[in-house]
């Protein structure tokens, strides 16, 4: 747990010395605050929309940061050939891969804090309500979700040698799961043969990122979710995390340093 | 200076809960430690054989070293020479477990080297400089000095123990990147000896460095000789292995040509280590 740890805190190091964050927080913010700021048609109910928007930019930002931040973690030490003092060090492959997946997840979890505190502030000074609870679910379930991706996008850092084609190829994969993942089955429902047989099986086997998306719960005010089926769906969540996980240490046992 | 380097320990001193004692560090050791102490040789390499997926056409693999057997004693300085492509770094990186040998087996303090815990006392200098150059040298060293378990305390002590060794005390806060060539293989040298090493495995500890680099380099190297470390280095630099090394082995082509002190190459020839060199790489002269 120590390499895994040691490993991680340079992973936070690297992400508040490259700025990244910084600007998507602030490009988040700044649109936020002019979405804020403007009474439309004098309608109470607008901050339903305000919310929707600061939501969707919030979605969007995490996901960009927690793509972008994985895809470089392994490519980047092989590349500038850090891994090679580090690997000479007692720490495993496994370790490397799990310190750089936990420092990209504690990165993720920092992010989403400062952009729900933001979130809760503007929308808080709209309505003068404050979900707590809700929020919570809310934030938990985008970083578990993000658990996944991070695990998936490290995995595809093994597989594809090139940092923007695997970043480019996971955006396109969480984007479609998050579209079409619930849909699949009815589309399977409507074919026959093969093509019925795999849309089905691919239903399986996806992880269904739509489930961790409460944002019509915020924005409509549904209240909370059941905590047995959240904890179910942090459960589902951290396993298919864990599979990818497996997946990307399998990968990166034999696999040369160099690129 | 002198505080710097622990007295020599070729065994592993273990105490309560698999702790090793030593004059200034307790490192934490996996119990496999606790049957491998006390080991002969640091260094142990039987029959090794690497190979590699060819690029050439009608090629399947390339043979990078070729049954290659060699013994490093505790306390020793060893130089690894050959010339390019002769499969010195390659052996380096079977030894640090970067490579899988296709056959035979290497072993450091009698640990498997495909073991991480093989690596707990090794530092290694790698040929070029490949470090994290988001960060300043202290938190380079502090980040390595946390892998090894060092404790707290004892690491900031270690970090300004190191620094002024490799004389960048002045520099510890400025980011790697701003570093100078020299600067940076100093840095280097220092998460080496982060972990107060019994074996020093060094690539080319002296390429790119000005004269002054070298020299200080070769200090470093004759210093922790008088304080019964191994080190185990590859070189082109004949002068420098004649003057700091106990004994030499000639790679070419992957296979060992020669072995033994630099006395006993030069007698056996009957030329000098250079022309000895020159000989075994196939130079002739005109």
């Amino acid at each position: 747990m120590n390499n895994i740890f040691a490993i991680a805190t340079v992973v936070l190091k690297e992400m508040y010395r490259r700025k990244d964050f910084y600007v998507l927080f602030v490009l988040t913010a700044l649109i936020t605050l002019v979405m804020g700021s403007v009474n439309i048609f004098h309608d109470d109910k607008i901050v339903r929309y305000l919310k929707e928007v600061c939501l969707l930019l919030i979605w969007i930002s995490s996901l960009v940061i927690a793509i972008t931040t994985a895809a470089r973690q392994i490519p980047a030490e092989r590349e500038s050939r850090t891994i090679f003092p580090l690997l000479a060090k007692p720490v495993s492959r496994n370790q490397l891969i799990v310190g750089k997946f936990v420092g990209c997840w504690i990165a993720c979890a920092l992010a989403l804090i400062v952009f729900y505190a933001f979130f809760g502030v503007i929308t808080g000074a709209r309505e003068h309500f404050w979900p707590i609870a809700t929020y919570f679910q809310a934030v938990f379930f985008q970083w578990i979700l993000l658990g996944i991706v991070l695990a998936m996008v490290l995995l595809g850092s093994l597989v594809f040698t090139a940092v923007s084609s695997n970043a480019t190829i996971c955006f396109i994969v969480v984007f479609g799961i998050m579209l079409l993942g619930g849909h699949l089955h009815k589309l399977a429902a409507n074919m026959h043969g093969v093509s019925a047989t795999i849309t089905s099986v691919i239903y399986f086997i996806i992880p269904h990122l739509e489930f961790y998306d409460l944002r019509d719960w915020i924005i409509h005010d549904h209240g909370l979710v059941a905590w047995g089926p959240w904890g179910l769906a942090v459960l589902y969540g951290l396993i298919y995390s864990a599979i990818f996980l497996g997946f990307a240490c399998l990968a990166f046992r034999r696999k040369a340093l160099t690129l | 200076m002198a505080e710097f380097f622990s007295t020599p320990k070729n065994v592993v001193h273990v105490g309560h809960g698999g702790r090793a004692k030593s004059p200034h560090f307790h490192f934490h050791f996996s119990p496999i430690y606790l049957y491998s102490c006390p080991v002969k040789a640091v260094v142990e390499i039987k029959d090794l054989r690497v190979e590699y997926p060819s690029r050439e056409l009608g090629q399947r693999t390339k043979v990078a070293v070729n049954g290659l057997s060699l013994q490093v004693a505790a306390g020793e300085v060893f130089g690894f020479l050959g010339p390019n492509g002769a499969g010195k770094t390659t052996t380096m990186n079977v030894l640090l477990g970067f490579v899988n040998p296709t056959s035979g087996s290497a072993s450091i303090f009698g640990v498997d080297v495909q073991q991480p815990i093989a690596r707990q006392r090794i530092g290694y200098l790698p040929e070029l400089t490949y470090y994290y150059k988001f960060l300043n040298a202290e938190e380079l060293l502090r980040f390595y000095a946390k892998i090894f378990n060092i404790p707290e305390r004892e690491r900031e002590i270690r970090i300004d123990e190191v620094l002024k060794l490799v004389e960048l005390d002045h520099a510890r806060k400025r980011l790697i990147k701003t570093y100078s060539k020299g600067m940076q293989q100093r840095a280097g040298l220092a998460q080496a000896l982060i972990n107060d090493p019994d074996l020093l495995i060094l690539d080319e500890p002296t390429s790119g460095l000005d004269p002054l680099g070298r020299m200080k380099v070769r200090e470093i190297i004759q210093r922790l000789k008088e304080r019964g470390k191994t080190v185990f280095f590859s070189s082109h630099e004949l002068g420098e292995v004649e003057t700091v090394c106990d004994r030499v082995a000639i790679l070419c082509q992957g296979e060992l040509k020669t072995e033994g002190t630099v006395a006993e190459i030069t007698a056996k020839h009957q030329m000098n280590l250079e022309r000895v060199f020159l000989k075994i790489v196939g130079y002739q002269e005109e």
